[in-house]
């Protein structure tokens, strides 16, 4: 067991931390009081193939490995967290699953320009009446005999790159089947949708709590067309795929939250060794040193088990039969926590200039919270693990 | 065209510097980075292979860890890596340093060489001149912009208040300043590419018509007394006055130093 990175890790990591430092960095505080989408440095991280970092080179991408892919989530979020989610909602829940799922014509169409960052991707799942319930999905589609197209109707909510994105992956009900008590349950497909397709259109856009760079907009379908081509898997698949797909976004968010939870924390070193009250810097006080002890030893933490997850998934990719559901959620459920954790004490730490805008660290407190919430709240990742436990 | 760019791996002097109890550069408790003028200099040979077409080796004189810097070279875009590393080319000086990086560019085609000025761990600007006397090419230092016209280059050379335009004939070298360009970034693609590749490693035996009286520590005519961090300049004077008074103040001051 080798917890050291190796060369290649280390010079990504560099990579990544230089572009946090000297492009997001700067503009982080303007993406949140704006709630602007960061164009201008998403269109750097495309020419730099940061949108394509696991996508294999003949897909257009990088051809690096999961935990590279992970490493630049989780430094982008330490200096924003806006910045964080665009490439992970794009990469995890957009690219991914056209690589695992989509047929040659797929990936030739839809999974090169996304690999090389000439389309943007999001996710469409959750619905004002499913969330957690998967069930609840009004959304359905129907395929017309005569053109093999299907026919979407309904929308989603709280979509992620919703409409700054170009390609989208959408979650229907096909079929309603019977189970073996006779209940009726829907049966659902995944579809790639195109931005402009007709009646695909977008809704209000959400303002939020953190985040607020992230672009949030409900999406609607009204006898949407869809060529029967873009159908994402088999049909009826489409429960376990988006599953499957969110436990790699959960690894994504997870990155995503450690990075919050290290960029607090260095601040915060930074801060409490300036900031002197009594005659002296806060550092030299006991508690000030305890309760940082105790939230490096967290992240520290967090970080093994964020990476430790990015390994499982690894696996995978690598063409082993492996589940990484369990890894990813504890890796998400306690990234996520603790990241609210550590930003919390942050403020506190912080004082008054905590809770003040003009400090990062106030933002970063209020985009650790997403994190306990979307691809997943914390209570379901307690319900992934408990599941595999309990079996 | 073939351009050869020679690369320095410097302490990172940003988190300050820090010296072993004999003076010397404690390097390990350094952050290594490529030195910034060599990094401009890297810039401009792959924006040149970028419009024309061009090959692009990078090559270092150091430690076995100065491979590092020819990896980052490679994950920007250069196509090969050459280190030359050997305990003899050891605590070489200028007059050392460029003895063995002509001795290695002897064995290397080459129609451009681009160095930085100079590197802050040293602020000599004396390598990269040093190396077109000996290898007997054309120099020109202190580049801002560099074209490419035919078998020349044609290169703004700063100087004080104004700049040159100079062109040379092929081959020939260019030292490059910081301000050229802003070097870009690597791709997480080429990281892994960089590490895939083989670097080229040479050392004493490899180098072409050199003498070793000339090489490493021995060889270097430099010698250093004592090196130290900067010097903390004295508090200085304060004094409050009109303005008017300030000035006068300030004038006789300057005169006094003989500064005006």
């Amino acid at each position: 067991m080798d917890f050291t990175l190796c060369k290649q890790h280390e010079m990504a990591r560099q990579l990544f931390k230089d572009f946090a430092e000297n492009e997001v960095k700067p503009m982080a505080q303007e993406v949140d009081e704006t709630e602007k989408f960061p164009m201008a440095n998403v269109e750097k991280m495309e020419k730099l193939g940061f949108m394509g970092i696991p996508i294999p080179k003949e897909y257009g991408g990088q051809g690096c490995d999961i935990l590279t892919y992970i490493m630049c989530v989780e430094e982008l979020s330490k200096v924003c967290g806006t910045t964080g989610v665009i490439v992970s909602a794009h990469t995890s829940l957009c690219a991914d699953p056209i690589l695992t799922y989509g047929t040659e014509e797929q990936k030739q169409k839809y999974l090169v320009p996304l690999a090389k960052g000439e389309k943007l991707g999001a996710f469409g799942l959750t619905e004002p009446g499913a969330g957690t319930d998967a069930q609840g999905v009004q959304t359905k589609a129907v395929q017309d005999e005569a053109t093999g197209e299907w026919i979407l109707n309904g929308s989603k909510c709280f979509i992620t790159n919703g409409e700054v994105a170009d390609i989208y992956i959408v979650i229907a009900y096909t079929d309603v089947v019977e189970d073996k008590r006779g209940r009726k349950v829907k049966k659902f497909s995944a579809f790639i949708v195109e931005k402009g397709t007709p009646g695909f259109s977008f809704g209000t856009k959400e303002k939020k709590m953190g985040i607020r760079g992230s672009s949030t907009y409900e999406l609607i379908f009204q006898d949407c067309r869809i060529p029967k081509e873009n159908l994402l898997g088999p049909r009826g698949k489409g429960f376990p795929i988006a599953m499957h797909t969110l436990d790699g976004g959960r690894i994504g968010i997870a990155a995503q939250a450690l990075g919050i939870a290290e960029g607090a924390l260095e601040r915060t070193v930074e801060y409490t060794k300036e900031r002197k009250q009594f005659g002296r810097s806060i550092s030299a006080q006991q508690n000030t040193q305890f309760q940082l002890a105790d939230m490096a030893t967290k992240v520290e933490a967090a970080k093994n088990l964020v990476y430790k997850a990015a390994l499982k998934k690894q696996e995978f990719a690598d063409g082993q039969k492996v589940s990484y559901s369990v890894e990813a959620a504890m890796a998400k459920l306690y990234a996520a926590e603790v990241a609210m954790e550590v930003t919390t004490k942050a403020v506190q730490l912080h004082g008054g200039y905590g809770y003040i805008r003009e400090y990062d660290i106030e933002r970063m407190m209020r985009d650790a919270k997403i994190t306990e919430i979307y691809e997943g709240t914390s209570e379901v990742q307690r319900m992934v693990i408990s599941g595999a436990l309990l079996k | 065209m073939k351009i050869v760019v020679c690369v320095k791996q410097v302490p990172d002097t940003k988190g300050g510097v820090k010296f072993n109890p004999d003076g010397t550069l404690d390097r390990g408790a350094m952050l290594a980075i490529m030195n910034p003028d060599d990094k401009a200099g890297l810039e401009a040979a792959l924006r040149i292979k970028d419009e024309y077409g061009a090959e692009v080796t990078v090559l270092t004189m150091g430690l076995p860890k100065a491979e590092e810097v020819l990896r980052e070279a490679m994950a920007m875009g250069a196509d090969k890596g050459i280190l030359v590393t050997d305990r003899v080319l050891g605590g070489a000086d200028t007059w050392a340093t460029s003895t063995t990086l002509a001795g290695a560019l002897r064995n290397i085609d080459y129609d451009l060489i681009i160095t930085g000025r100079q590197a802050i761990d040293g602020d000599t600007a004396q390598v990269g001149p040093q190396i077109s006397e000996h290898l007997d090419i054309p120099v020109i230092s202190y580049a801002k912009d560099i074209k490419i016209e035919g078998d020349s280059v044609v290169v703004q050379r700063q100087y004080d208040d104004r700049y040159h335009i100079v062109k040379a004939k092929m081959p020939c070298l260019i030292t490059a300043l910081s301000e050229l360009n802003d070097p870009r970034y690597m791709t997480p693609g080429g990281i892994f590419d960089a590490y895939d590749k083989e670097i080229t490693v040479w050392g004493r035996k490899d180098l072409k018509d050199v003498d070793d009286s000339n090489l490493g520590l021995a060889g270097s005519p430099t010698k250093i007394a004592k090196a130290s961090d900067k010097v903390r300049k004295g508090a200085g004077e304060k004094v409050t006055l009109e303005a008017d008074e300030a000035v006068t103040y300030i004038m006789d001051k300057l005169k006094e130093k003989h500064v005006i």
